[in-house]
């Protein structure tokens, strides 16, 4: 560790308290209908946007009919997504002659993608056209944020509003959020990664004349071994940045490329890497100011981004500390960071970020539901790498995806007034609003589908010869690797533990399920909360009312959620990375 | 339900149209127009000859090159297959490479520890850099390949160190394409 990398991560950690207001306020104002002043252009484009779908913008929705519109658009972009995947040989902007995508990894990617989970089986420079990346992939990153942030706010009116039958119109939020909330930073946010070196063409891949030509060895069939001399470098290429800055702004986190954010073309200095972080928790994090904004209570929405920023920080902490110290099985390196060497555990990282940015990117892209990677997670550390997986395990609540981050801290923000209503013994209120047995449990609900989702998967993958085929890592790495894949999966975080051979039947079809599961099943319950919130009546604040807005609320929101996460995924993590762990320092490797 | 059925359809096409081509193509060609050099990869020509990226690292075995890092791209430093290791911290897989890597490169500089980045895979297979200790351990070796001294070779690589970006982002690097490039010109090998 060096006292640089702590400035970063602090630096980092100011910027994003600063933005965190004007990106809340400026949200506000988007859903509020308030005048923006990019309105001028983005207005006539709205309009056109309904006249073509035939949207009455003034017309709101309940919550189930919000629900039903979310769930047909989820549907149809996901349908033509996957035929999209499954034609692209035939359609334009495809100068490499990629086939079309199997079956089974294309319905696996058309989920991932519709989910915001944005998981990928495949390798995307050898697989993916650049009408494919451009229409179907980076489309979905806009679409699949836009859902989430419309989500969110209609949440939030549910909160904000009194006796009301409604929380918004689904169709208008979404175009809202496309256009207002999307669009504007991704053109500017695109162009500044272009001028960084990421790269933006339609061109065939470049070949380039190797300086020092290579001989390669490769074992053939028979296990004879065959001897090729390689002279050129075949350079892949394409609109990478139009789709990085909606990967991480969209807290998507597909790879333009299979390496992410690690592939020099998708994130290519230090500067383009700190820009990346803040754009996956900007949203999010600004989305705790809208909250406060909305229901009134600007006070409210700080005592969560208080709490979301202190386990933020904790992760941080660990991941760097336990990267630096580095790998005790590697003998005769030398791991200590100097102004010449970032030292630590530099396998899977890059030399331009180091072991700081490296640590602070893992845990950023997992407490947001991004999942981009700037360093291979199954090279972590087993303590940096449970760090990532605790953090989607926690219900990826520490500022989290955009939208599903909130709506996703809304769920323990009940559950808190509602442990806190017990010790007192009186019913639960949240802002005014009287807290029942329904809103309860459609809570536990939400948690509950997605904590036995990873569970029962896992334990299904690591007891059946097709889910242990896929791991790579052998010992208890493998067990962390089936984990940490429906984990990421349920979580709609994307990010893996790599190694695990997750392009079969079997892995493409059970995962594409967890996604569904992950994203669907939680949104549902927690529109009921919106509609049943939104339907109540005001009750005053009473000298009996626990407080939503100060220290002691922040404390009990950051314990109910760590004891949540805790009981539900400790036995499995003393098995896998805590395991891994103890037998590292003990010398031992399988 | 039927209604939204059919708003979701047009929505889908519309903002696929807007979002999936307007938008990526109007990057693709404001970025043409502002960011040329850095929107087309960032390539080193040479008498019209395309010899890399300085963003995509290249293999280098010989004794007379500074070597990169090892990769698990492809073969190594395949940009259609750009890939890290994805050996776990307890892999005896990791653990055998990098002892081996170990025993050559104390061969070649003994006595002298080896940076952590020199024998590590990096995240993407195509990591441009090494750590600038990593560059300062394979001097020796590059002086005797090529008959010069080592205070000769020392300026190369200082002028090819790059500084944290503004002075604080990122980490010290150097980048081996662009040093190998030099050290031909600087030193050229007699044939």
């Amino acid at each position: 560790m060096t006292g640089n990398g702590w400035f970063q991560i602090l630096l980092f950690f100011g910027v994003i308290l600063l933005i965190t207001k004007p990106m809340g306020v400026y949200l506000y104002r988007v859903f509020e209908g308030k005048s923006t002043w990019l309105d001028p252009v983005l207005r006539p484009i709205e309009r056109l946007i309904y006249r073509v779908c035939g949207i009455e913008e003034k017309k709101e929705m309940k919550w189930t009919e919000y629900g039903v519109a979310m769930l047909v658009f989820s549907a149809a972009s996901l349908l033509l997504l996957y035929l999209i995947e499954r034609v692209q040989v035939w359609l334009p902007w495809n100068p490499q002659n990629l086939a079309n995508v199997a079956p089974d990894l294309a319905w696996n990617t058309a989920v991932s993608f519709t989910t915001n989970t944005n998981w990928q089986a495949y390798t995307p420079e050898s697989t993916m056209s650049y009408l494919t990346q451009m229409a179907g992939l980076a489309y979905h990153n806009f679409a699949s944020a836009a859902m989430g942030i419309a989500l969110a706010v209609a949440v939030i009116r549910g909160v904000a509003r009194k006796e009301s039958s409604t929380i918004g119109n689904f169709w208008v939020d979404a175009t809202r959020a496309f256009l207002w909330a999307l669009l504007p930073f991704s053109l500017v946010g695109a162009l500044f990664l272009v001028s960084q070196g990421v790269v933006q063409n339609l061109h065939p891949y470049t070949n380039a004349a190797l300086l020092e030509s290579q001989v390669v060895e490769t074992k053939n069939a028979d296990g004879s071994v065959k001897k090729d001399t390689i002279t050129t470098q075949v350079i892949a290429q394409g609109p990478a940045a139009s789709q990085e800055v909606i990967k991480v702004f969209g807290t998507n986190g597909g790879g333009f490329f299979n390496a992410n954010s690690a592939h020099p073309f998708e994130n290519p200095t230090p500067l383009s890497n700190f820009f990346q972080m803040l754009l996956i928790f900007a949203i999010p994090s600004g989305l705790t100011y809208t909250l406060g904004r909305m229901t009134g209570s600007p006070r409210h929405g700080w005592a969560v981004w208080s709490a979301m920023a202190f386990l933020f920080l904790a992760g941080v902490v660990v991941a760097y500390s336990s990267e630096a110290r580095g790998n005790p099985l590697l003998a005769g390196v030398n791991t200590r960071a100097s102004a010449a060497q970032p030292g630590g555990n530099m396998e899977g990282k890059e030399v331009r970020f180091g072991i700081a940015n490296s640590a602070l990117f893992t845990t950023v892209t997992t407490d947001a539901s991004c999942g981009a990677v700037n360093t291979m997670h199954d090279s972590l550390t087993p303590i940096g790498g449970m760090v990532p997986l605790i953090n989607i395990m926690l219900g990826e609540v520490i500022f989290g995806g955009v939208g599903a981050g909130l709506y996703g801290a809304l769920v323990f923000v009940i559950l808190s007034v509602f442990i806190a209503g017990l010790m007192v013994g009186r019913t639960p209120e949240y802002l005014g609003k009287k807290i029942e047995s329904f809103d309860v449990k459609m809570a536990v609900l939400a948690i509950l589908i997605t904590s036995v989702t990873i569970l029962v998967f896992s334990a299904v993958g690591v007891v059946t010869k097709f889910g242990v085929a896929g791991i790579s890592n052998p010992g208890a790495h493998g067990l962390s690797q089936i984990l940490y894949a429906y984990t990421s999966s349920v979580g709609n975080n994307g990010s893996a533990f790599a190694g695990l051979n997750a392009n079969t039947l079997w892995f493409n079809a059970s995962l594409a399920v967890a996604m569904l599961l992950g994203r669907f099943f939680m949104v549902i319950p927690i529109l009921a909360i919106a509609g049943s919130l939104a339907a109540k009546k005001q009750v005053p604040q009473s000298l009996g009312t626990f407080p939503v807005t100060g220290p002691l609320f922040t404390v009990l929101l950051i314990s109910v959620v760590l004891i949540v996460g805790a009981l539900t995924f400790f036995p499995a993590l003393s098995l896998g990375p805590i395991l891994e762990h103890l037998l590292m320092n003990a010398g031992k490797a399988f | 339900m039927k209604n939204h059925l059919i708003v979701a359809a047009k929505f889908t096409l519309i903002t696929t149209l807007l979002f999936g081509l307007v938008y990526p193509l109007a990057v693709t060609g404001l970025s043409q127009l502002l960011f040329p050099k850095q929107a087309n990869g960032s390539l080193i020509e040479k008498n019209g000859q395309i010899l890399g990226s300085r963003l995509i690292g290249q293999p280098f075995t010989s004794d007379k090159y500074f070597h990169s890092r090892p990769s698990a791209a492809g073969t190594g430093y395949d940009p259609t297959a750009s890939s890290g290791s994805n050996l776990g911290p307890t892999n005896q897989q990791l653990v055998d490479r990098v002892k081996q890597d170990v025993a050559k490169l104390q061969q070649e500089n003994p006595g002298v520890a080896i940076p952590a980045d020199l024998v590590t895979a990096s995240g993407s297979g195509l990591d441009p850099d090494v750590s600038p200790a990593a560059a300062e351990f394979q001097i020796p070796r590059i002086a005797r390949a090529r008959g010069v001294g080592v205070e000769s070779l020392r300026p190369l690589v200082a002028r090819h160190m790059q500084q944290r970006q503004w002075g604080i982002l990122g980490e010290a690097r150097v980048n081996v394409l662009e040093l190998n490039l030099d050290l031909d010109a600087s030193f050229p090998v007699k044939q």
